[in-house]
């Protein structure tokens, strides 16, 4: 800093321009996803998935034992089958740690670099940044879900065809209408994800430790599915937020089965209202102190 | 524009058992470079955080330009600063950053971006990543990123803290420039010398409470050129000193009388001592600095003052 002659008052040319808006956030989150090691993490696994399902297949029938399998054989008629096995696996743990990844770090970073201080005496109210911050980690979670499920297809075509498919209730459903049930099948499955992004948000904006919230997450969405194994529990099977992991299942149903669908979208509402809720709210209102 | 840049009263944040910051009541004038000075811990930091809207006060209120920021980040327009060390994403570059914030600036920031990274002289050091910057070029980084803003009000929490001799002055001169500019500057330190030549009022806080407000220049008349006088008649001495033009804050301080006075004053009272038949055992000039002032101020059971009342405190010398 020795060129001082500079004018600084140069500097304050009138305030022309916009007021920024939740854009400007969206738009900059995406940027930082951009050059960041996990955003990569996730998108790695999404697209590992179903890629090592498919060599598992190949594998499979070189080693001349398709048939011997009713399972694999089912996956060896149509690669469509392939983004499906995919949604049903993935339900476990891979998809919920792969948007919690992104959901929960988003607010916990900035606690972490102590940047929060830094966003928030700029131009825009928290209000702002947080509108901008969920709709970043559910275009995460959605991206991640169709480039999964996009993979697939294209891998298990390759692989097994893109053929006709069985559905659930056995009738045959031809190609293009069976790509058309993939892809239905993928945006229902967003549903519930939706409310694991909503828990993501929640324990990142409490925990303000992204560590904490990624496996905070994931060990909510282990925990419910475990109540639904425990004997007596059966009852509350329908409202776990596992089971409607499962709701795009309806899909593949002739006739369509819409009573889970319908169900998996209050349920997760039921879930992820709250979650977002309370994720606001924190905040909204907390200090920004230390970091 | 009738609102002062700041204007807090009765301001309060307590941290359970804590009271961090204590019925602060400040105004920041225009135009004002103001020192907001007190040891570690006396709650500068939390005051600019309540200040920038990052923390809600316990109680009072703060307004900028007449507005709440608690309340509305619109009441940060033309304002800018950084409580504590300024932050960065770390794997974003110097210019990404600025980027960022200019985006979350908006009214046309990003089209200061260059002038600002010239003003801290970072322009050569743009497209490196943040994360790898040293102390000082992140606090010049903060300061750029305050000027995206092209602010009338300046918060700045420290700004000078772990920087080299060099770095430290060439912060002064910065500061110093953005005023002269016409930027008024709300100013924390630890270190009076720090702001002494750079500062027009201060304010000493002390566990969360002020104990001084006013000019530098009020607070240099009682920490200026002070006198001990001992003399074959203290009380007789003492009522001469009293009425003698030129002879200020008088007290008496153990056997000796102290004031303070300039020396043309101090040559008068000599002769008026030695007409009165008061001889003079013991004139002593004695030098209190505003560091020695700052410490009585801040440390120990140090007088709490609301005016600045000239004070002289010894301190061996
Ligand atoms: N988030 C917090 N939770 C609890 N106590 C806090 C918090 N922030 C500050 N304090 C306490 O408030 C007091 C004032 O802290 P503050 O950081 O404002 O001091 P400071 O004047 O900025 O000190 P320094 O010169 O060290 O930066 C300290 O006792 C500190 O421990
Ligand atoms: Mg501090």
């Amino acid at each position: 800093m020795t060129a001082l002659a500079a004018p600084v008052r140069q500097a304050s040319t009138e305030a022309t321009g916009k007021a920024p808006g939740v854009w400007a956030v969206y738009r900059w989150e995406l940027v930082k996803l951009r050059y960041q090691k996990r955003t990569y993490l996730g998108l790695a696994a999404s697209v590992l998935a179903p890629l090592l399902l498919v060599l598992a297949i190949n594998l499979r029938s070189g080693a001349g034992h398709g048939d011997a399998f009713a399972f694999s054989n089912y996956l060896t008629r149509s690669g469509l089958v392939v983004p499906l096995v995919i949604l049903l696996f993935g339900a476990i743990w891979m998809f919920p740690l792969i948007v919690a990844l992104v959901a929960g770090d988003i607010f916990a970073s900035e606690d972490h670099n102590g940047t929060l201080k830094t966003v928030l005496t700029r131009s825009l109210e928290r209000q702002q940044i947080f509108a901008g911050k969920m709709l970043v980690a559910a275009t995460y979670a959605v991206f991640a879900i169709m480039l999964s499920g996009t993979v697939g297809v294209v891998a298990g075509s390759l692989q097994s065809g893109f053929n006709s498919l069985q559905s659930l209730s056995g009738t045959i459903v031809s190609a293009p209408k069976g790509l058309e049930l993939v892809y239905a099948s993928l945006v229902v499955y967003l549903i519930p994800t939706a409310a694991i992004v909503a828990i993501g948000l929640m324990l990142s904006t409490l925990t303000r430790n992204s560590a904490a919230a990624v496996v905070g997450t994931l060990m909510f969405s282990l925990l419910i599915q475990l109540i639904g194994i425990l004997p007596g529990m059966g009852g509350a099977q329908p409202y776990l937020l596992s089971t409607q992991f499962n709701a795009w299942q309806g899909l593949l149903r002739t006739p369509t089965d819409w009573v889970p669908i319908i169900r998996a979208l209050w349920v997760c509402a039921l879930y992820g209202v709250p979650a977002l809720l309370v994720a606001f709210l924190v905040f909204i209102r907390r200090d920004v102190a230390g970091g | 524009m009738s609102a002062p840049p700041i204007e807090v009263r009765g301001l309060v944040k307590r941290y359970g058992e804590l009271t961090a910051v204590d019925g602060v009541e400040l105004t920041v004038q225009a135009g004002d470079v103001y020192g907001y000075l007190g040891p570690n811990g006396a709650g500068k930091t939390t005051s600019l955080r309540m200040m920038l809207g990052l923390i809600r006060p316990t109680e009072g209120s703060v307004r900028l330009f007449g507005r709440d920021p608690n309340a509305t980040v619109r009441a940060l327009d033309g304002v800018a600063g950084f409580v504590e060390a300024p932050a960065f994403y770390p794997y974003l570059s110097a210019r990404r950053n600025l980027e960022l914030m200019a985006a979350y600036d908006g009214y046309g920031a990003s089209s200061r971006i260059d002038l600002a990274l010239d003003t801290v002289e970072l322009g050569s050091r743009a497209r490196d990543r943040v994360g790898g910057f040293s102390h000082g070029m992140r606090q010049r980084m903060g300061i750029a990123a305050a000027l995206l803003r092209s602010p009338k009000l300046l918060l700045l929490d420290e700004p000078a803290t772990g920087l080299d001799p060099a770095g430290m002055r060439d912060m002064r001169r910065l500061i110093r420039r953005l005023a002269d500019d016409g930027m008024t500057v709300l100013l924390s330190s630890h270190l009076l010398a720090e702001v002494e030549e750079l500062c027009n009022r201060v304010a000493v806080l002390r566990r969360g409470r002020i104990v001084y407000e006013g000019t530098i220049a009020e607070l240099a008349r009682g920490a200026g050129a002070s006198y001990r006088l001992t003399t074959t008649d203290n009380t007789r001495a003492r009522e001469i000193c009293l009425g003698q033009p030129g002879i200020e804050a008088v007290s008496t301080e153990h056997a000796h009388i102290v004031f303070t006075a300039d020396e043309p004053a101090v040559a008068e009272l000599s002769r008026a001592l030695v007409e009165a038949d008061v001889l003079i055992r013991e004139l002593a000039h004695q030098t209190v600095t505003l560091e020695d002032l700052f410490f009585s101020l801040t440390e120990g059971d140090g007088v709490v003052l609301d005016r600045p009342e000239p004070l002289v405190v010894e301190r061996a010398s």
